[in-house]
């Protein structure tokens, strides 16, 4: 088993056969959270802290779970409200972090690129929970083992992103992965929400969901944050649900097992119709949830085995 | 009165567009005779002859756009340290821009800044002013008086006059005192916030970005409001392909307007911030391959009249920080000649066209004497070893801020001595 990596900072460098070791351990977690002793050893004795200098609830979590369970000592910092404020600058956040030695640190940052330069600083393994609009690698890859136990395969697949795909970090690194598991995607958005230069990533581009979403196996919805809502980049909420909005109707164009996921938090009657996300015939998003904490257990367990044989060595 | 003779020298002429090989004589601080032949009238001859060993010599550069931190930052730059520098990079004018802290609006503060350069630097040092007061774009500067007092353009830097009511008076009483105003042609609405060129780059980046149009836009602008004015005009940096015809029809309306570019967008591309490179966060951003292309063929054709440094100082507390956040800017005064000649030795643009960028052009847009190789102009020379290797450290620099995109990048081409006045401010140690 092959993981040679000393951070997860994106899914840019992972090569196919990383992302399958991956998927394979965390399948493994995945069976291992559905028993009723779910602890393990993996992460004993190191300290795991979650630096997160954007709002979350359930990444945060969902790592704090993920660290629990294999043993990590596992600690919060809700960074918003910490020393940036005071002024101190991200590196002397790091720097300061450094020297009490912790192991693993999980980062989310508004800024892309911010998790890479962070990561330069320190001595332990780092993973990005999302840097602005550039990465968010765990997402991906429990997407990924989310549509590989429905579909029961990774590869030849088609799958549709819809939503505000330029600011979306979820849409960068799934487009990431599936391209590399050699995927067919297809993005869905109104023109202002998507990037510039987008059709160079190997993808289709389509604005009107009918079409795009023609005889896909994935259908995957972006949240759209609220504060693209007004007029900025789409005319109002409404005329956005019924353009682009996922409702029965509009899933009938996509492949009659097509299955919908979203990263969450959803906006219902936003971006879903409320009771089409809540059809377990069609739904993963529950899985999703489920399939973050094993994807992060098992991305933990590798990088923490790579500080344990580097360490050992030196 | 002593001359000083240079010979077995290869001399660059940017008027004449040509290298030849021979000798010069320098005193009273002009050149007094040019030789341009293969027979070294000199030999055998003693007193003060340098043999230069078939190096280059050619006019100084003049270098419009230099950010010197006085008032306000001095420890990212001060008139002492960026003239070292210029002196070690060939440049023998300096032309210094007013986004200081505070800005250079008005005759005092001129004066202070003119006098601070005259005492710190070994080049010469000419200050631009604000067009407008405190660069807010509200009210144009006292022009008449900045003039006065020494002020050889007017700019607002890299802030964008954006009421074009303001902007047209500002250029209707430049005109008056045959004033030159120079702009930043970026339109302020699709770049705000924007810190690299929209493309395929910035999207895998997740960077916000603006797309090259904004430049062509406010350039479309500022060429109508030219026209409206008859103002003297000067745009700062061309950077795109996309701005090039609407440059190209200007001039040939017989409009008074010039047009300069930085030689990092000469010399690099939007790739190259790599992995959030903060280094390399310019203004405007790096732009795609092929209009960096089409940039140097501008250039080269002489489209694009002027190339500049935009010696931007900035300490590592301003550039180690998430991209955003970092500043912008770049020091290249040092950098400014290997830089260029990565264009000579790539087969891009000759040695005589390079001067022109460098150092005729932009001397012929301030009325100044310097950039000419003949007989009678200012000795304000820089004899270099084009082809000389060196991998650069950017702890070597002079400059008191060491952000140059250049650090460990492998350079051919030396300075080897500056001359100002035909003394010499520089000297390279063998």
């Amino acid at each position: 088993m092959s993981f040679p990596h000393r951070h997860l900072l994106g899914i840019e460098a992972l090569r196919p056969e990383e992302i399958k070791t991956l998927l394979d351990l965390a399948d493994d977690y995945a069976k291992l959270n559905r028993q009723p002793d779910k602890h393990r050893d993996a992460l004993a004795g190191l300290t795991q802290i979650n630096m997160f200098f954007e709002n979350s609830t359930r990444t945060q979590a969902s790592f704090e779970i993920a660290g629990k369970r294999l043993g990590a000592d596992v600690m919060n910092m809700a960074m918003q409200a910490s020393s940036l404020k005071k002024g101190e600058t991200l590196i002397d956040t790091a720097l300061t972090l450094n020297a009490m030695h912790p192991d693993l640190l999980v980062v989310r940052h508004p800024q892309s690129g911010a998790v890479d330069l962070l990561a330069q600083k320190v001595n332990c393994a780092v993973l990005n929970a999302g840097d602005g609009r550039h990465e968010h690698p765990t997402q991906a890859l429990l997407d990924a083992l989310t549509i590989r136990r429905a579909k029961g395969r990774l590869h030849r697949l088609s799958v549709a992103i819809c939503g505000d795909i330029a600011h979306s970090r979820v849409a960068r690194s799934n487009i990431m992965l599936l391209g590399k598991m050699e995927n067919r995607i297809r993005l869905i958005g109104p023109p202002t929400l998507m990037p510039a230069g987008i059709s160079d990533f190997g993808v289709e581009v389509f604005d009107n969901m009918s079409d795009g979403l023609q005889d896909v196996d994935v259908v995957m919805m972006l949240r759209l944050q609220k504060e693209r809502m007004d007029g900025g980049f789409i005319p109002s909420e409404r005329e956005y649900y019924h353009r682009y909005g996922l409702d029965v109707e509009k899933l009938s164009n996509a492949k009659p097992d097509a299955i919908v996921m979203h990263p969450g938090p959803m906006n219902r009657g936003v971006e879903i119709d409320g009771t089409l996300a809540d059809d377990i015939n069609r739904s993963v998003i529950q899985d999703q949830v489920e399939m973050g904490v094993a994807v992060r257990m098992a991305a933990m367990d590798l990088l923490a085995r790579n500080l344990r044989l580097t360490r050992g060595a030196a | 009165m002593t001359t000083l003779t240079l010979t077995d020298v290869h001399i660059v002429d940017p008027e004449a567009g040509t290298v030849t090989f021979g000798a010069l004589t320098i005193s009273q601080g002009i050149i007094q005779q040019v030789y341009d032949n293969k027979t070294n009238p000199f030999r055998g001859e003693t007193g003060n002859i340098i043999d230069c060993k078939a190096r280059y010599i050619a006019p100084g550069l003049v270098d419009i756009g230099v950010k010197v931190c006085e008032p306000g930052e001095r420890h990212k730059e001060s008139y002492r340290s960026a003239g070292l520098a210029a002196a070690a990079g060939g440049v023998t004018t300096m032309v210094t821009r007013p986004d200081t802290t505070p800005a250079i609006d008005n005759p005092e503060t001129l004066e202070f800044v003119t006098r601070r350069a005259n005492e710190a630097a070994p080049v010469n040092v000419l200050a631009m002013a604000a067009l407008t007061k405190g660069r807010a774009g509200r009210e144009m500067t006292e022009i008449g008086f900045l003039i006065d007092a020494g002020a050889v353009a007017f700019t607002d830097c890299d802030r964008v006059v954006t009421d074009t009511k303001v902007l047209s008076r500002a250029l209707t009483y430049a005109r008056a005192l045959g004033a030159l105003v120079i702009a930043h042609p970026q339109d302020p609405g699709l770049s705000q916030g924007a810190v690299a060129t929209s493309g395929k780059f910035a999207s895998l980046r997740g960077l916000p970005a603006v797309s090259a149009m904004a430049e062509r836009m406010a350039l479309d602008r500022d060429i109508a409001l030219v026209e409206m004015t008859g103002a003297r005009y000067h745009a700062d940096q061309i950077t795109c392909a996309r701005a090039l015809p609407a440059l190209e029809r200007a001039k040939n309306n017989g409009l008074d307007v010039t047009a300069g570019t930085s030689i990092h967008h000469l010399t690099l591309n939007a790739l190259d911030v790599a992995d959030y490179r903060t280094f390399f966060k310019l203004k405007p951003p790096l732009r795609d391959e092929s209009d960096r292309i089409a940039v140097v063929e501008a250039v080269k054709s002489g489209l694009i009249d002027i190339i500049s440094s935009m010696h931007t100082p900035q300490d590592e507390e301003s550039k180690r920080l998430p991209f955003e956040e970092a500043a912008s800017g770049a020091v290249a005064l040092e950098t400014l000649l290997p830089a260029a000649m990565r264009l000579y030795h790539a087969d891009l643009i000759d040695l005589p066209t390079l001067w022109r960028a460098m150092s005729l052009n932009p001397a012929r847009r301030l009325g100044l004497d310097c950039g000419r190789m003949t007989v009678g102009a200012p000795a304000d020379l820089v004899l270099f070893d084009p082809d000389a290797p060196f991998l650069m450290d950017r702890a070597t620099l002079r400059s008191k801020s060491r952000n140059t995109p250049f650090d460990g990048a492998r350079m051919q081409g030396r300075v080897l001595t500056t001359y100002v006045a035909g003394r010499p401010v520089y000297e390279r140690a063998s």
